[in-house]
């Protein structure tokens, strides 16, 4: 028997070092449910996530998720949120569909629901987060070349695939600003299909068929990444600047090497921390989700909903080398 | 099963000893399942209750499902890592079907079925062609998400019928849920099997020593082929009940299921080498895990803890009993 004692004895123990963490009750507590921990980018936005609680004051982060990232992981993820009655669920989902059951109970019993990054569908959240949008990515792009030509030029574009959807929908987006950029020509569009050397190749081929060729845009982490390293090799660093969509901890030789001037993607940080404002506004608020809506989300402005009851933070963040230090190591 | 095994009475180990420790190891893990349930109860306020204990049972039924057949596999000195891989094919084939507008009653049927020919697959490698069921369900394991990746890629199939949604939605009465009942079932049938029948016998048997088995007049392949079939229809069980849980198929559903299935077996006082091991402490063990996850998810304890900790029980559970003897021994000395 002693053996038993023993373990409730260490069972007990255990027990004592939880209880440690028991919860305020008179808190708000919103739950930041990611794909899968240990990831950096959902780490930056749990950062977020935290400044936000600290700015609204009487707000308690959950930062939780599963090891793998997996829909059951999700759900017994939420299952416990659900049986914990947090105030309010913000999830960036792995699977659409999935979790739709799981997060109708959740609002079932009172729970706000919202999805941000990675959507959930409609009928399982009250609202959905993208980072940006099509048209505000489309502007971006053009938009990062543009300001570091003042007097105009030629730039290029260097995509994915050419049946690549989210690739071809930006450079639609751009072409319709780009009256707003004069001077700015773009003289050739070329697909490295996401492949590294095959982009390696068609930048370089771009920069012998345009040696005037001002700047490289390629929408894309894979082309941008080998663009920047073409244009290192071609010696033409300071000449050809190439920009996009790219991960900072993959382009920040480019930014270093000078072959990159800026580029643009989501800001973790900024994301996590919109989502738990829109959580503690539906849920403490009583702001109503409906189309239309527009909800304030603190230093990040106002989210205006579409039909979709979906919104976009804000335009594409840009790294340069002033912030390059900070985010390489974060995703 | 045949005369001859009626006739014989096989134990389920030669050394009283030996047995009275598995006796024990129930006990034991029985033991570690109340404290268990203590704890979680001063740990969190949102433990003892009704409806949230229904809730953490989707923690383990599904997988408890496959570890019942999985354990007999494992007393008979095989293994299927491919259980998981199963759900995928079958969920992926029940999706496929609904695209051809099957309904509910022909949707379970397929999910039954293809588990069972993914288990007549294994089985025909391991029995017939005499290949160890290790090497081939490790390529089963690949071969039938694989074929769930080519089917569905990137998509996911969508729109069960309401009344699919029944096997892991529904409730039999107050917080009783259908895939509780299912558990339930499923645990007699494969304690009566195994702890009553002959076929259970033989089961032991085959893992203490196939070679003898076979000179006692036991069909080794067949009996082994038919636990194949099990495990594989086990894994269409679940499939029907996960999916209709989750509503959707993706190939990315149930992954990594199969190694919380054979941790589930193995801290059910299951030997991995063959030859013992019991339904009850299975049913124990399933109970274990899945008070253990939800314990420490309402206490917002990350995953990666929870993995360690899962760990740490299973070496802890399995470790005891031996430390316990030997401090007994040396104590004697």
């Amino acid at each position: 028997m002693s053996v038993f004692k023993k373990l409730i004895a260490s069972a007990a123990v255990a027990s004592a070092m939880f209880a440690g963490p028991a919860m305020a009750q008179d808190n708000v507590r919103i739950a930041l449910v990611v794909k899968a921990l240990g990831i950096g980018f959902f780490e930056a936005a749990a950062e977020g996530a935290e400044e936000a609680a600290a700015e609204l004051g009487n707000v308690e982060i959950i930062y939780t998720g599963p090891t793998d990232t997996t829909a059951e992981g999700q759900i017994e993820v939420i299952n416990s949120l659900i049986a914990q009655n947090v105030d309010a669920i913000a999830v960036s989902s792995n699977d659409t569909d999935a979790l739709v059951p799981a997060l109708q109970r959740a609002m079932q019993r009172g729970i706000t629901v919202i999805s941000w990054d990675s959507g959930v569908a409609p009928e399982g959240r009250q609202l959905h987060l993208n980072p940006s949008s099509n048209s505000l990515i489309g502007n971006m792009i053009i938009k990062l070349a543009a300001d570091h030509l003042p007097d105009g030029g030629q730039v290029a574009l260097l995509s994915a695939t050419t049946t690549s959807t989210n690739q071809n929908i930006w450079m639609e987006e751009m072409n319709k600003v780009m009256g707003n950029y004069p001077g700015i020509e773009v003289v050739a569009t070329v697909y490295g299909d996401d492949l590294a050397d095959k982009s390696y190749r068609e930048a370089t081929g771009l920069m012998q068929s345009y040696p005037d060729l001002d700047a490289i845009i390629a929408p894309t982490s894979v082309g941008i990444v080998a663009a920047a390293q073409a244009v290192v090799d071609a010696g033409k660093v300071g000449q050809v600047n190439v920009t996009g969509l790219g991960l900072p901890s993959e382009m920040a030789g480019a930014i270093e090497s000078g072959a990159s001037q800026s580029f643009a993607i989501w800001n973790p940080i900024d994301l996590g921390y919109s989502a738990t404002m829109l959580a503690y506004e539906l849920s403490q608020n009583g702001v109503e989700a409906a189309p239309g809506a527009e909800i304030p989300m603190g230093r990040m402005g106002v989210l205006t909903l579409d039909d979709n009851n979906e919104g976009a933070m804000a335009d594409p963040f840009v790294y340069d080398a002033s912030n390059i230090e900070q985010f390489k190591s974060i995703f | 099963m045949t005369d001859t095994a009626s006739q014989r009475y096989i134990p389920n180990r030669l050394h009283s000893r030996a047995h009275r420790t598995i006796r024990s190891w129930e006990a034991l893990l029985l033991a570690v399942a109340i404290a268990i349930f203590i704890v979680n109860s001063f740990a969190s306020p949102y433990f003892l209750n009704a409806w949230n204990l229904s809730d953490a049972t989707f923690n383990f039924t599904e997988k408890a499902m496959i570890a019942f057949a999985m354990a007999m596999l494992i007393i008979a000195g095989e293994i299927d890592l491919s259980v998981a891989s199963i759900i995928a094919l079958a969920s992926t084939a029940m999706g496929l079907a609904l695209q051809y507008g099957a309904g509910t009653p022909e949707l379970v049927v397929i999910g039954l079925t293809v588990g069972l020919l993914c288990g007549a697959f294994n089985a025909v490698f391991v029995t017939v062609l005499g290949l160890p069921s290790i090497v081939v369900t490790i390529g089963t394991m690949s071969l039938f998400r694989g074929i769930s990746y080519i089917i569905l890629g990137d998509d996911a199939f969508r729109g069960y019928p309401a009344s699919f949604s029944w096997f892991g939605q529904g409730y039999i009465y107050w917080v009783f849920t259908v895939e509780m009942l299912l558990f339930v079932i499923i645990a007699v049938v494969y304690g009566v099997v195994l702890h009553k029948t002959n076929f259970g016998r033989a089961v032991y048997a085959i893992g203490n020593n196939p070679t003898g088995a076979l000179f006692s007049g036991i069909r080794v392949q067949r009996v082994k082929f038919i636990l194949f079939l099990l495990t594989g229809l086990m894994s269409g069980v679940a499939a029907v009940c996960l999916t209709s849980r989750l509503g959707s198929t993706r190939p990315s559903i149930a992954t990594g299921m199969e190694l919380e299935v054979v941790t589930m077996v193995v801290l059910g006082g299951v030997n991995i080498l063959g030859g013992s091991g019991s339904i009850p402490g299975v049913v124990i063990a399933a109970f274990v895990m899945g008070l253990v996850t939800f314990g420490l998810g309402l206490l917002n304890v990350p995953g990666i803890v929870m993995s360690i900790f899962i760990g740490l029980l299973l070496i802890g559970v399995i470790a005891l009993p031996r430390l316990w003897t030997m401090a007994v021994r040396r104590r004697k000395a």
